[in-house]
């Protein structure tokens, strides 16, 4: 069990810190958290997965998490009306982490809507490793760009882009990686957001040759690995493709390798396709 | 001292409570949490001859107390299984219950021969009712014909003491009539009861939400059904021994299963809201059992048939 210890509301979203204890010094920048929502008789018998903001060791009794909720489902939005003091039902960390690079290389963060909220504890460690860091936020509208303060300053440079020119640059966050990656001389990129975003970005990072880690989003059952729904098809490296379950083999992985616009159908060669 | 231990066919267990086939992964996911030597039985996913890939995604509405799936029996098939996933459970000293499934009543046959020697073994659950298939045709529960072909397939090529626990639909107009075809077939035990097939449209884009666009419908919503269906078949085959599922959450719900008639309980749905239900579910449904004044499981099996006066 883990207690609300701060939920604000941040434009669209909110933000909540929970008190893990000692789990927080297992959490790295990609993984995720599972949490109970609706209460011991609830009718909603799946857990929520929110990919972890930051999180902070402060040893045995002070170690947080914080996560950025978007309200948009009966279960989310039963999230956000949990005051501080509630204890939630919280397994964590889950799934694999962002790559860290051993050379201080340049990296550009790109993230869509709430999708922003891992790419923050990202930046400070890539930081600390001597990289230089771009990022660019993209969201339909300005309150529904998370970029907050103390996350600005761990970044070299911030470029957003909102659909309905609200703030920002208008467009999509694929209008300007192009120009970004060419002037920065970007190395890799790393993303999180809806998986449209992240295709097209894909598709950027293939034609400029850059590598593409990205955080992906499927609907999810148990996030431990037991279910097998939240599945999507992955090219190994022998060559086969396989349907990966993306709680444990991912949320974070290589963007290269994945066959995108599978949804609703199972790309043709798959291992074990009737 | 309480006896918790259970049977089903000629198999024994120390305890009733076992996950459910396709809610345990391949047993590894789960030890992270707990020993799986403390479960009655892993019942493994049901397992092909060959490899699959299972059903496009999304595979996954959460409903009302439940969720429909549509995985499609993803899995490495048989001998990758038998190589890896099995050494592995044995290695743990964890009791293992093997699930299969076919989509030709041959290939129930080879999977039995495949299964016939291999060590370890305490049961084979035969899904012979997985609703995740192209064509309803191919669930074999649904027809008395096929479902008693089926089971006779494995029967006939099992050999040996290994029992055959054969896994019924509730989505029949008689479960019984099945439930004795299959035992006449040579099961020796019942699985009671496989999802009940369901389907949800998506609203805003106005289809349907999954991409099989039928699914399982697991968890809660469908205990009732279970607890039906598990009375029903004991009723009328009172010495066939049931593994009684769906949407067992707490220890009162297994309680519950047991009652109706069930000798030993999976654990499915709950698994993936909470990783450590299934023992959870054990230790309450053993203070249930304690507290009704039962001394042992066996004695609580099928008590909600007595007929005592005081109805």
């Amino acid at each position: 069990m883990a207690e609300i210890v701060s939920n604000k509301k941040v434009g669209a979203y909110h933000h909540i810190v929970f008190a893990v204890g000692e789990l927080a010094k297992f959490a790295k920048p990609g993984n995720f958290v599972a949490i109970a929502v609706g209460g011991e008789s609830s009718s909603m018998v799946l857990r929520r997965a929110f990919a972890i903001y930051r999180a902070f060791d402060r040893g045995t009794n002070g170690g947080l998490l914080e996560i950025v909720v978007a309200p948009h489902g009966a279960g989310s939005t039963w999230l956000t009306n949990q005051s501080v003091g509630f204890k939630v039902d919280l397994i964590a960390p889950l799934g694999t982490a962002f790559g860290i690079p051993t050379e201080p290389i340049r990296a550009l963060l790109v993230g869509g809507g709430y999708g922003s909220a891992p790419l923050f504890g990202l930046s400070e460690v890539l930081k600390n490793r001597g990289c230089r860091v771009d990022m660019v936020l993209g969201a339909s509208t300005a309150m529904k760009i998370y970029a907050p303060l103390d996350g600005k300053r761990s970044v070299s440079s911030l470029t957003i882009t909102t659909e309905d020119g609200t703030t920002g640059i208008t467009g999509k966050v694929t209008d300007v990686l192009p120009g970004i990656i060419e002037t920065n001389q970007i190395d890799i990129i790393y993303s999180c957001g809806p998986m449209g975003m992240l295709e097209a970005i894909n598709q950027i990072a293939t034609d400029l040759g850059v590598v593409h880690q990205c955080a992906v989003e499927e609907s999810m059952a148990c996030g431990i690995g037991v279910c097998m729904t939240c599945v999507l098809p992955i090219r190994g490296e022998d060559g086969e493709i396989r349907m990966l379950r993306s709680c444990i083999d991912g949320p974070v992985v290589d963007g290269s390798s994945v066959i995108w616009n599978s949804k609703r159908q199972i790309p043709e060669g798959t291992w074990g396709a009737n | 001292m309480f006896n918790f231990r259970t049977s089903l066919g000629q198999a024994e267990f120390e305890n009733p409570i076992f996950t459910a086939s396709g809610c345990a992964g391949s047993g590894k996911e789960l030890a992270q949490f707990f020993d799986l030597t403390e479960l009655g039985a892993v019942v493994t996913k049901s397992i092909m001859l060959k490899a699959r890939s299972g059903r496009a995604t999304p595979r996954m509405a959460e409903t009302p107390s439940g969720m429909l799936n549509s995985i499609g029996l993803q899995g490495p098939g048989i001998d990758l299984f038998l190589e890896k996933d099995i050494s592995w459970l044995r290695d743990q000293g964890a009791r293992i219950v093997v699930s299969i499934a076919g989509e030709s009543v041959e290939d129930y046959a080879v999977l039995a021969r495949k299964l016939r020697a291999v060590q370890g073994i305490s049961a084979l659950e035969v899904n012979i009712s997985c609703p995740n298939v192209e064509n309803r045709g191919q669930v074999f529960a649904c027809q008395p014909a096929t479902a008693r072909a089926a089971i006779e397939a494995v029967r006939r090529n099992i050999g040996g003491e290994l029992p055959i626990i054969a896994k019924l639909t509730p989505d029949v107009t008689s479960i019984v009539e099945i439930a004795e075809e299959v035992v006449a077939a040579g099961a020796d035990a019942l699985a009671l009861i496989n999802t009940v097939l369901g389907m949800v449209i998506d609203t805003n884009t106005m289809r349907p939400k999954l991409a099989g666009k039928t699914g399982g419908l697991s968890g809660p919503a469908i205990r009732p059904v279970a607890v039906r269906a598990i009375y029903q078949v004991h009723e009328a085959l009172p010495n066939v021994k049931i593994l009684g599922m769906g949407g067992v959450a707490s220890g009162r719900d297994a309680f519950e299963l047991i009652l109706a008639g069930a000798s030993a309980v999976s654990v499915g749905t709950a698994t993936f809201g909470n990783p450590t239900a299934v023992i959870k579910i054990k230790e309450e449904l053993q203070t249930q059992l304690i507290a009704h004044g039962f001394d042992s499981l066996r004695e609580a099996v099928g008590y909600a048939h007595r007929k005592d006066g005081n109805q």
